[in-house]
C-alpha cells in the first residue's frame, strides 16, 4: 500500500494517520513551512520545525497545539518514522521524510537549492517517492547567483540615493524579506512594514539572528526613509502609502521578474528575479538527487513538468493540490491579503 | 549595444510618457551618433529585410538548449514573445563581446543571401557572447520588429528636445523614405532629404473624440462638418511628375491602388492631398469589409478591381504649387481643394469629401444619426480657421462618432495574453445563444482594467473545464457587453457572420448567462445593414 495518498483534504499518510499541509481541518497536520497556502487554521494538532513555530504563533495565534522538531531527528507516529530535512525555501521550511517498512517518501513542500544566507541550506534526501513543487518548472527560469542579484539591487539603491528617490523593495513578509535584510544590511538603514517586523521579533525570540531593522510607524519621517531601504509586502505596493513617500522607486523581488511580462505587469520601476523557489535546473538536480522511483508533481506547471520528467525517464505523475494556485502570481498571493492596512 | 539595451530596459519599466521621453533624450545625448538613425528607423517601424527566418532561429535555439520542441512551445506560450523565449532557454554564454548597435545591424544585414551554415555559425556565436537581455535585443534585431510602446510622437518629442528643434519639423524630417546606413543623424534631423526627395509626406493632423455635447463648441458658423469615413487615411503626393500614396501608417501603398494612378497625369506638380481611401461604387461609399479585400495585397486581380473599386475622398490640401500651406486657415485650403478637384478630367474617383450643411447643433445631431446609412462612422468637426496641425491637438478638430453597436455575450474560452499580460488570462472568446447552443461570435483582448483582468483570471483558474493547448474552456457564466463597429457575412465563422472591431465595452456583472443576446438578434442586424 502506498505511503501517501492525495485526498480532498490534502496529502495523507494512512499508516501514520496524519496529513501533510492539509487545506481542510484534520486531527494531525504536519506543516512544511509557514506560508498561507501550506498552513490552514483549525487543525487539532500541528507538527513543524522549531523555527516554524514562531511563525504559526505570530500569524495564526497557534501555540499550545504545536509540536516541534529540529532537522534530522526521527520520531515515531503510529509506527511511521518521521523526520524533517531543510528545504531551503524560508526560515524553518522542511521536507518531510516518512518511512514505513523500508519504504521512504519525501514531501518537499516548497524548496530552493541555492543557499540564501538565512534559511538552512537545502539537503537532498534519498527516497522511493518524492513530492515536488513545480512553480518555475519551465526551462526559461534560470536564476543568477544571488550575489549577482544583490549586487544589482545595491547598485539600484545607490542610484536611487543619488537621485533622491526612496528605495522600496517589495518582498514576501516571510522569507524574502528576511533574505533581503540579511544580505543588504550594512550600508543603509532598513525600514520594514509591521508584518515583517512582527515576524522578525518572533524569529529573534526563537534565537535567529537578524540584522537590525526599523519598524515603520507614523512617527518615522519620510525624508528619513528616503535615505534608507524600505521593505514592504506585495499587497501594499500599489497602495497610497507608497505614493506618499518621497519620489518612490519600487523594486519587486520575485522569480516572476525573470520574464519581461512579469516585470511590466506592475507599476514597478525595477524587477529583480530573486526567488525562494527552485529554478528549472534546481528542480531537476533536486529530483535526480533523490533517486526516487516515483515523482509526484504538485503546484506550478504540473502538466508540463511531469511530462518532461517522464520523457527523461523519471516516472512522474501530476497531482492537483491547492498550493500555490496555478498561475497565481507570487506577488498577488493569498498570504498577503491579511497585510493590507 | 549596452547603451541601447539600457534604453530598452528603461522604456519597458516606465509607465509615464514623461519618463520615457526623458530616457530617450538621455539616450540621444549619450549614444553613438552612428547608432541613432538605426534606432529611429526601428522605432518608427522601418524594418530591414529579415536576414534569417524565424523557423530556423527557433530550430537552432531548440537544438542548442537541448529541450524538446513541445517544451519550447510551452515556454513560448508562457513568455509570449519568441525573441525573449529564445534568450531565456539558451545555455549561459561563455564569452562576452561588445559591439555598437549599428555594427550588429549591419553584420546581420550582410547575412542576407549567405548559406544557412554561415548564418547559423554567426547567430550561435553571437548567442554565446551575449547576456540574456542582450540576446533578447539581438533576436529582436533579427526580426526587426521592436514594439516597446514608443509612439512616433514620443520619439519625435524626445529628438526635438535633444536637438532643440521644433517637433513638427522633426516629424516631417523622419517621415518618408530614408535608409539608416545612408544618412547621418545630423542630416536626418536637419531634414536634408526633405528637399530632395519627391515622396516626402506631411504628418497627419488628427482629431480627439468629442466627449461633451457639441453645443459647447459655440457658434455653428465657425465650424465645418464632414462625414467621418471608415477607410484608410491617406496622403497623395504629386511632385516632379511622380505620384506617391501614403497610408496613415506612414507606409507607401501606391501600387495597391491603380485606380488612383491617373492623378499622376492630372494633378499639378507640387500638390499634396489629404483624404480617405475608400471603396466607392456608383458614387456610394462601401462598407469597410468591402475595402478590406483590397488591403495588403501584393497583386490585385480583375475581380477584386471589379468588386471593390477604389475611390479617394479628399479632405484637405497641404501643399499647393510646391508651397507648404498647412498654416493657412481651413476655409482657404478648402477653396483651393475645390479648385484642384474641379480641374480633374477623370471624374468620380478622386472626390471632395462633402461638407455637411447645418444651421444648428440639433440639426447636425439628427444628421449624425443617419451616418450608418452612408457607411460613415459619424461626423468630423473642423474649425474653419484651423491650421493643419502636426499630430493630435485638442480644440480645432473633433471626431463625433456614432455610438457603436453592442451585444451581450458570455465568455466561453480564455487564453493567456502575450507581452505585458503573458501571465494572465486576458484573451477571451465570447458566444451568443443559438437555441440550446452557444456559438462563438467574437474574440477580444482589451477593455478591462488590470483589476478586472485579475478577477477574470482567478475565475478562469477556478472554472476551467477543458484544456486545448494554451486555451481553457470555462464555465459559461461571465457576461460581457461587446461593442463593435459593423457586421458582415462570413463563411469562415460558424456563426455565418463576423463583427468588425469587437472589444469589451463592460463586464455585465448584473446579467446572467441566460440573458445574453441570440444569434438571431445579430442576423437581424446584419440584414438591416445590407
Amino acid at each position: 500500500m502506498a505511503l501517501i495518498t492525495f485526498t480532498n483534504r490534502g496529502i495523507y499518510c494512512k499508516q501514520g494517520n496524519f496529513h501533510i499541509d492539509p487545506w481542510h481541518p484534520v486531527d494531525y497536520a504536519v506543516t512544511t513551512h509557514g506560508h498561507a497556502d501550506h498552513v490552514k487554521w483549525g487543525n487539532k494538532n500541528y507538527l513543524c520545525h522549531d523555527l516554524t513555530k514562531p511563525i504559526l504563533k505570530q500569524r495564526y495565534g497557534l501555540e499550545d497545539n504545536v509540536q516541534t522538531l529540529p532537522y534530522n531527528k526521527e520520531i515515531d507516529i503510529n509506527g511511521v518514522k518521521l523526520s524533517l530535512f531543510p528545504a531551503g525555501h524560508v526560515i524553518g521550511s522542511s521536507q518531510i521524510r516518512i518511512e514505513y517498512k523500508g519504504e521512504i517518501c519525501v514531501v518537499s513542500g516548497d524548496y530552493k537549492v541555492e543557499y540564501d544566507g538565512i534559511s538552512t541550506a537545502f539537503e537532498p534526501v534519498k527516497c522511493h517517492t518524492f513530492v515536488s513543487e513545480s512553480t518555475f518548472g519551465l526551462p526559461i527560469y534560470n536564476w543568477q547567483p544571488q550575489e549577482l542579484i544583490f549586487k544589482q539591487i545595491k547598485s539600484w539603491i545607490n542610484d536611487n540615493c543619488t537621485k533622491g528617490k526612496t528605495s522600496i523593495l517589495v518582498a514576501y513578509s516571510l522569507g524574502k524579506a528576511q533574505r533581503l535584510i540579511k544580505n543588504l544590511a550594512g550600508e543603509y538603514p532598513i525600514y520594514v512594514h509591521n508584518s515583517i517586523a512582527n515576524l522578525n521579533e518572533g524569529f529573534a525570540e526563537a534565537g535567529v539572528e537578524l540584522p537590525e531593522t526599523i519598524r515603520i510607524t507614523p512617527e518615522i519621517k519620510k525624508d528619513e526613509m528616503q535615505k534608507g531601504i524600505v521593505i514592504i509586502p506585495p499587497a501594499l505596493a500599489d497602495g497610497r502609502w507608497v505614493k506618499s513617500l518621497q519620489q518612490p522607486a519600487i523594486g519587486v523581488c520575485s522569480g516572476w521578474m525573470a520574464v519581461r511580462a512579469g516585470r511590466r505587469w506592475r507599476s514597478a520601476d525595477a524587477g529583480f528575479a530573486l526567488s525562494d523557489h527552485a529554478d528549472w535546473p534546481g528542480l531537476l538536480s533536486a529530483i535526480k538527487a533523490t533517486e526516487a522511483e516515483k515523482v509526484f508533481v504538485t503546484h506550478g506547471v504540473i502538466t508540463v513538468f511531469s511530462k518532461y520528467l517522464n520523457e527523461i525517464g523519471i516516472n512522474s505523475e501530476e497531482v492537483t493540490t491547492k498550493y500555490g494556485a496555478e498561475d497565481d502570481d507570487e506577488i498577488i498571493g493569498e498570504s498577503n491579503k491579511e497585510e493590507i492596512k | 549595444m549596452k547603451r541601447f539595451s539600457q534604453l530598452i530596459q528603461e522604456l519597458e519599466l516606465s509607465n509615464k510618457t514623461n519618463d520615457k521621453i526623458a530616457a530617450l533624450v538621455l539616450y540621444f545625448t549619450e549614444a553613438d551618433d552612428r547608432d541613432k538613425p538605426y534606432v529611429i528607423a526601428m522605432f518608427t517601424g522601418k524594418r530591414p529585410k529579415r536576414p534569417v527566418n524565424a523557423a530556423l532561429i527557433k530550430q537552432w535555439a531548440i537544438e542548442l538548449s537541448g529541450i524538446p520542441e513541445w517544451l519550447f512551445s510551452e515556454s513560448y506560450s508562457s513568455v509570449g514573445d519568441l525573441s525573449e523565449t529564445i534568450a531565456l532557454v539558451l545555455p549561459t554564454a561563455e564569452n562576452t563581446v561588445e559591439k555598437p548597435l549599428h555594427q550588429w545591424i549591419n553584420e546581420l544585414a550582410q547575412l542576407q543571401g549567405e548559406t544557412d551554415e554561415v548564418k547559423k555559425e554567426y547567430i550561435l556565436d553571437a548567442w554565446n557572447s551575449l547576456n540574456t537581455q542582450e540576446r533578447f535585443i539581438f533576436n529582436k534585431l533579427i526580426s526587426g520588429n521592436f514594439r516597446i510602446g514608443v509612439s512616433n510622437k514620443m520619439l519625435v518629442n524626445a529628438i526635438a528636445k535633444h536637438s532643440e528643434e521644433e517637433s513638427s519639423k522633426i516629424m516631417h524630417s523622419i517621415m518618408g523614405k530614408w535608409l539608416p546606413n545612408e544618412i547621418t543623424y545630423q542630416e536626418l534631423i536637419a531634414g536634408v532629404y526633405v528637399d530632395t526627395d519627391n515622396s516626402w509626406p506631411y504628418p497627419f493632423c488628427l482629431a480627439y473624440a468629442l466627449e461633451a455635447e457639441p453645443v459647447n463648441l459655440g457658434e455653428t458658423s465657425a465650424w465645418q462638418a464632414e462625414w467621418k469615413w471608415d477607410g484608410i487615411r491617406g496622403q497623395i503626393v504629386k511632385r516632379n511628375g511622380e505620384l506617391f500614396i501614403w497610408s496613415r501608417g506612414e507606409e507607401l501603398v501606391t501600387n495597391q491602388f491603380p485606380e488612383l494612378h491617373f492623378l499622376k497625369d492630372e494633378l499639378p506638380d507640387g500638390t499634396v492631398l489629404d483624404g480617405e481611401i475608400l471603396s466607392v461604387k456608383d458614387g456610394k461609399v462601401q462598407s469597410f469589409s468591402t475595402l478590406q479585400q483590397r488591403l495588403n495585397r501584393k497583386t490585385i486581380n480583375k475581380s477584386q478591381l471589379n468588386d471593390a473599386p477604389i475611390g479617394f475622398f479628399t479632405y484637405d490640401v497641404l501643399e499647393f504649387e510646391s508651397n507648404d500651406i498647412r498654416q493657412e486657415p481651413l476655409s482657404k485650403r478648402r477653396k483651393i481643394l475645390v479648385d484642384i478637384i474641379g480641374n480633374l478630367t477623370t471624374k468620380d474617383i478622386a472626390l471632395l469629401s462633402p461638407v455637411i450643411e447645418f444651421d444648428s447643433w440639433e440639426k447636425l445631431a439628427e444628421l449624425r444619426e443617419t451616418s450608418r446609412e452612408l457607411n460613415s462612422e459619424g461626423i468630423m468637426l473642423k474649425k474653419l480657421d484651423s491650421i493643419f496641425h502636426t499630430g493630435r491637438k485638442r480644440g480645432d478638430w473633433w471626431k463625433w462618432k456614432i455610438n457603436p453597436y453592442t451585444v451581450d455575450t458570455v465568455m466561453i474560452y480564455a487564453q493567456k495574453g502575450s507581452g505585458r499580460r503573458a501571465n494572465f488570462y486576458t484573451d477571451y472568446t465570447f458566444a451568443v445563444r443559438d437555441g440550446e447552443q452557444l456559438i462563438t461570435i467574437a474574440k477580444a483582448y482589451s477593455g478591462l482594467t488590470d483589476k478586472e483582468i485579475k478577477e477574470v483570471n482567478s475565475f478562469v483558474n477556478k472554472n476551467a473545464i477543458e484544456k486545448f493547448g494554451p486555451v481553457r474552456t470555462v464555465k459559461p457564466e461571465l457576461v460581457f457587453e461587446i461593442a463593435f463597429e459593423g457586421i458582415a457575412e462570413s463563411k469562415r465563422h460558424k456563426a455565418g457572420l463576423a463583427l468588425r472591431f469587437p472589444r469589451i465595452a463592460r463586464w455585465r456583472k448584473d446579467k446572467k448567462a441566460d440573458e445574453i443576446n441570440t444569434l438571431d438578434d445579430l442576423k437581424q442586424l446584419l440584414y438591416s445593414t445590407l
